[in-house]
């Protein structure tokens, strides 16, 4: 790589290009996903970039190096201006990738999309009993995943579907996959939740036990032999559970440029949250200086700004010290080692909260909070309370 | 990025034929990154970045010509002979991938 890398923070690895942009063109949703992994007070967040402010991002960012382009949201599909986003970003060379619920597409809609050229849509399920999805997601969208996975197919586009594995639905996971495959995905993806922003708030509901996430993974594994290849299965395991921090967005300003419905570009979607760190919006600052120059896209790059344990250690290359808002979520340290890792101080407060889980489990109790549904409201009476 | 997840093992045993037409496979699309200096293989949610033989055989996987053309191509193109072995053992893994299809 010879890009010249002013302001860099670690001198000993110098950032490619933003590969993959992910323009979350809007926080409006018709579902209410209890794990949604944008702000939980999205609804106080500024106006939505208008069309000629998205496709300038396109094009800047295009030039920067990007190649991957998924659109996202809340629900893209609420966007009336997504063809022609869709369209340019496809007239610059991005692979184009819509991240969907599949509410609102309509056949008509699939042909526009297709004709704009979009590469690939990411369909995700929230379940596949039509109780628990309409439970999960408050709203009656499992038929309709059933007709929006014909319509992909029609389009001629890969099957590509991702399901978020909690332990609402985790014993349902056989049932998931056959459905999936009955669909016929090419790719499941089995994304165990991430406990960030809603799902933070719903830990206590969606940690899965131990014993569920073996039984989950065994149940994998025999579809795997099962489908031959025919069906490509990826299980996410959650970091919680894991015990070895993951190499979040695969390195802070390494490779992921999240641009927020006003125009706030950060490095990861949860990254606002982050206390003493402000991110440039697109719409006043070149793309080239956020990427390279910004405090906060620097501020994590690379190992210079690690503390013990993760400054001595081994593995500080490979997971980079894990996740810097799951550092500021549990040990109120964006610093601080993330608290998943073993040798991190703040570890007894993860031990904690799987040992909760698995208690709960036992005895049958229900956490005291009821689970707190994504919508405006609640957005906005949440980020009051702060 | 979503990593690729493992491979499975479908490659064919037997040596490829002239008349093998590979192309790329559903839902990929090989282009050269200027910024990155190399031809690149997009899909879904990924990307691999491709040293310059494979970044030169990909291209010329185009689902018109057989292997034999591709290889005569390869020989021609950069003053070299006996490409066949490599280049076949290129294919064979990169369909393992799905990167490439034949019939």
């Amino acid at each position: 790589m010879t890009l010249p890398v002013p302001g860099q923070a670690s001198p000993s690895a110098p950032p490619g290009p933003p590969l993959w942009l992910l323009a979350e063109v809007t926080y409006r949703c018709p579902l209410h996903c209890v794990f949604c992994y944008n702000p939980v007070d999205f609804a106080r967040h500024g106006a939505e970039m208008g069309t000629e402010a998205w496709l300038k991002l396109l094009r800047e960012a295009r030039a920067l190096g990007s190649v991957q382009c998924g659109f996202s949201g809340g629900e893209p599909l609420l966007r009336d201006d997504l063809e022609l986003l869709i369209a340019e970003a496809h007239r610059l060379g991005f692979y184009t990738n819509l991240l969907t619920s599949g509410v609102g597409l309509t056949r008509e809609r699939a042909a526009a999309l297709k004709a704009a050229g979009l590469d690939h849509i990411q369909l995700s399920f929230q379940d596949s009993t039509r109780e628990v999805n309409d439970f999960l997601s408050h709203t009656k969208t499992f038929e309709l995943k059933q007709r929006v996975g014909e319509m992909l197919r029609e389009q001629g586009w890969p099957m590509v579907m991702n399901v978020v594995i909690h332990r609402l639905n985790i014993d349902h996971i056989d049932r998931i996959i056959a459905m999936a495959a009955e669909l016929g995905a090419e790719y499941l993806e089995l994304a165990n939740s991430q406990y960030y922003s809603w799902a933070h708030l719903n830990r206590d509901h969606l940690l899965p036990t131990r014993e569920q996430l073996q039984r989950a993974e065994a149940i994998t594994d025999e579809w795997r032999q099962k489908l031959d290849g025919r069906m490509r299965l990826f299980f996410v395991v959650p970091d919680y559970h894991e015990g070895r921090p993951k190499k979040c967005m695969n390195g802070w300003g390494n490779v992921f440029l999240t641009v927020t419905p006003d125009g706030t570009a950060l490095p990861c979607h949860t990254a606002a949250m982050l206390p003493g760190l402000t991110f440039p919006n697109v719409q006043t600052t070149p793309v080239r200086e956020i990427w390279y120059d910004s405090e906060g896209f620097n501020r994590y790059r690379g190992t210079g700004w690690m503390k013990e344990p993760c400054a001595s250690c081994d593995d500080k290359e490979k997971d980079l010290g894990g996740c810097r808002c799951q550092a500021y979520l549990l040990a109120q340290d964006p610093e601080a080692a993330d608290p998943v890792c073993p040798k991190s101080p703040h570890h007894g407060i993860v031990q904690v909260a799987v040992e909760q889980a698995e208690a709960r489990a036992r005895s049958g109790a229900v956490p005291e909070q009821p689970l707190v549904f994504r919508d405006p409201r609640h957005s906005m009476q949440l980020s009051c309370a702060r | 990025m979503t990593a690729v997840s493992e491979a499975t093992a479908t490659a064919s045993a037997g040596p490829l034929s002239d008349t093998t037409v590979p192309r790329l496979g559903h839902g990929f699309r090989l282009q050269w990154e200027d910024a990155q200096g190399c031809h690149v293989l997009l899909y879904p949610e990924g990307m691999v970045k491709l040293n310059r033989s494979a970044g030169e055989i990909l291209a010329r996987c185009d689902g018109q010509a057989g292997v034999g053309a591709i290889v005569a191509s390869l020989e021609a193109a950069f003053s070299a002979q006996g490409l066949r072995g490599d280049v076949e053992r290129f294919l064979l893994m990169a369909r393992q991938q799905r990167w490439v299809t034949w019939a």
